[in-house]
């Protein structure tokens, strides 16, 4: 597996990376990635025996095509060394840093990451790297922190400790973390990398589980971090677009292709003019109907 | 490599399975139990045999419980369960599970 820079994340599930039911499991509900875990899911004395069970899931279990990100455990524990390297010599598609709180951690990680590719012969630059949100001081650090690396994947909010960190807890209403996701969202926008948003763990809360999802949707986050797959289809359904929002699309890419073929540098729409704004959404509606399997390889709508 | 203690991993949940390493000086003895092995108790007892043999290991007590574990989970369980008996755990061999 290597590391593709874009593609289509709108889900992110957690697996605790020490049962091996979920991890062989894994892959077959649909998730755009997944997310291996070796920090907060495995207990202290378990650390080991985790480690080389996701490392032996990597090379042997069929995840279905899903981006595989393995969250190690962080660099203040005496994991973090071991963690890196077994993850590097799987194959990991990204690495995720848990407790991200400034722009040296993830050069670290990347010098690391490098360090133990040269040793085995790994290709250069073959894995990517993801940070964990989870401080006030690491909100504040966003900026740096997104532009660290021309190897970071994305940012995600980690809702818990972040709360914790800011002597709150979570509310059903999300506003004690309305900074923390505008931070991170802006950081990860500015630096042309992914955002994600925390985990709803509140399972029997679907109606509150939508509320959320549509809010950070609405905000322009990526995806959201799940911990259960029944989560997989709710957001899919938020994050899909529309029938309307594709044929709209489609309407601008074929006024793109006409005003090309008659040599016209303006494009309009309706007699409305279509700039590059609207161009790159239209852009990026297609190619979530493409990947969602909403629309054809002629464009025809087959969706529900 | 020489074991000095017992070592355990796994647990007893579904799709996993147990390994229990003890002294042992007459190879590798494995007392098996699961539910398929019948169908696949050979092939369990050769990737436990085969990972300690590779790790370096020739005689050793194995107790093993399978409950339906695939073979990348019995070896990355034996291998665990192989460095906390040689008390090797903060090396992890990795290089054995390729």
């Amino acid at each position: 597996m290597t590391y593709i820079k874009n593609r289509l994340r709108r889900t992110m599930m957690f697996v605790p990376g020490n049962n091996p039911a979920m991890v062989k499991d894994a892959g077959i509900y649909g998730a755009d990635s997944i997310m291996l875990d070796l920090e907060d899911a495995v207990s202290l004395t378990e650390k080991d025996a985790a480690r080389m069970l996701v490392f032996n899931a990597i090379k042997t279990v069929d995840f279905g095509g899903a981006e595989i990100v393995v969250r190690i455990n962080g660099q203040d524990t005496p994991f973090y060394d071991e963690d890196v390297k077994a993850m590097v010599r799987a194959g990991v598609d990204v690495i995720r840093l848990p407790k991200t709180e400034s722009a040296d951690m993830i050069q670290k990680l990347v010098t690391d990451i490098e360090n133990v590719e040269k040793e085995y012969g790994v290709e250069k630059g073959s894995i990517g790297v993801m940070a964990a949100i989870e401080s006030a001081k690491g909100v504040l650090n966003t900026p740096e922190i997104a532009t660290a690396t021309p190897l970071m994947m994305g940012l995600a909010v980690s809702g818990e400790d972040y709360t914790a960190d800011m002597h709150t807890h979570r509310y059903p209403d999300g506003r004690e973390l309305e900074f923390a996701r505008n931070m991170v969202l802006q950081a990860a926008r500015a630096a042309d990398v992914y955002a994600f948003d925390t985990v709803f763990s509140n399972m029997n809360d679907t109606e509150g589980f939508y509320r959320e999802t549509r809010y950070i949707y609405e905000l322009g986050y990526d995806g959201k971090s799940l911990v259960n797959p029944r989560q997989i289809p709710m957001v899919n359904e938020v994050f899909n677009p529309s029938k309307e929002e594709i044929e709209n699309a489609m309407a601008v890419q074929n006024a793109i292709s006409e005003a090309k073929a008659k040599g016209s540098g303006v494009i309009s729409m309706n007699g409305k003019m279509v700039d590059k704004p609207v161009v790159e959404k239209a852009n990026r509606v297609i190619e979530t109907a493409k990947a969602s399997n909403l629309i054809d390889e002629e464009g025809n709508y087959i969706g529900k | 490599m020489e074991i000095k203690t017992t070592g355990v991993a796994g647990t007893l949940e579904s799709s996993d399975i147990q390994i229990m390493i003890s002294k042992g000086d007459d190879g590798i003895q494995i007392d098996l139990d699961s539910e398929v092995i019948k169908a696949y108790g050979d092939q369990i007892k050769k990737v436990i045999t085969d990972t300690l043999e590779k790790y370096g290991i020739d005689n050793a007590k194995v107790k093993a419980v399978d409950k339906g574990a695939l073979d990348c989970v019995i070896a990355a369980r034996t291998l665990a369960a192989a460095q906390r008996a040689t008390e090797t755990s903060d090396r992890p061999e990795l290089g054995v599970l390729q």
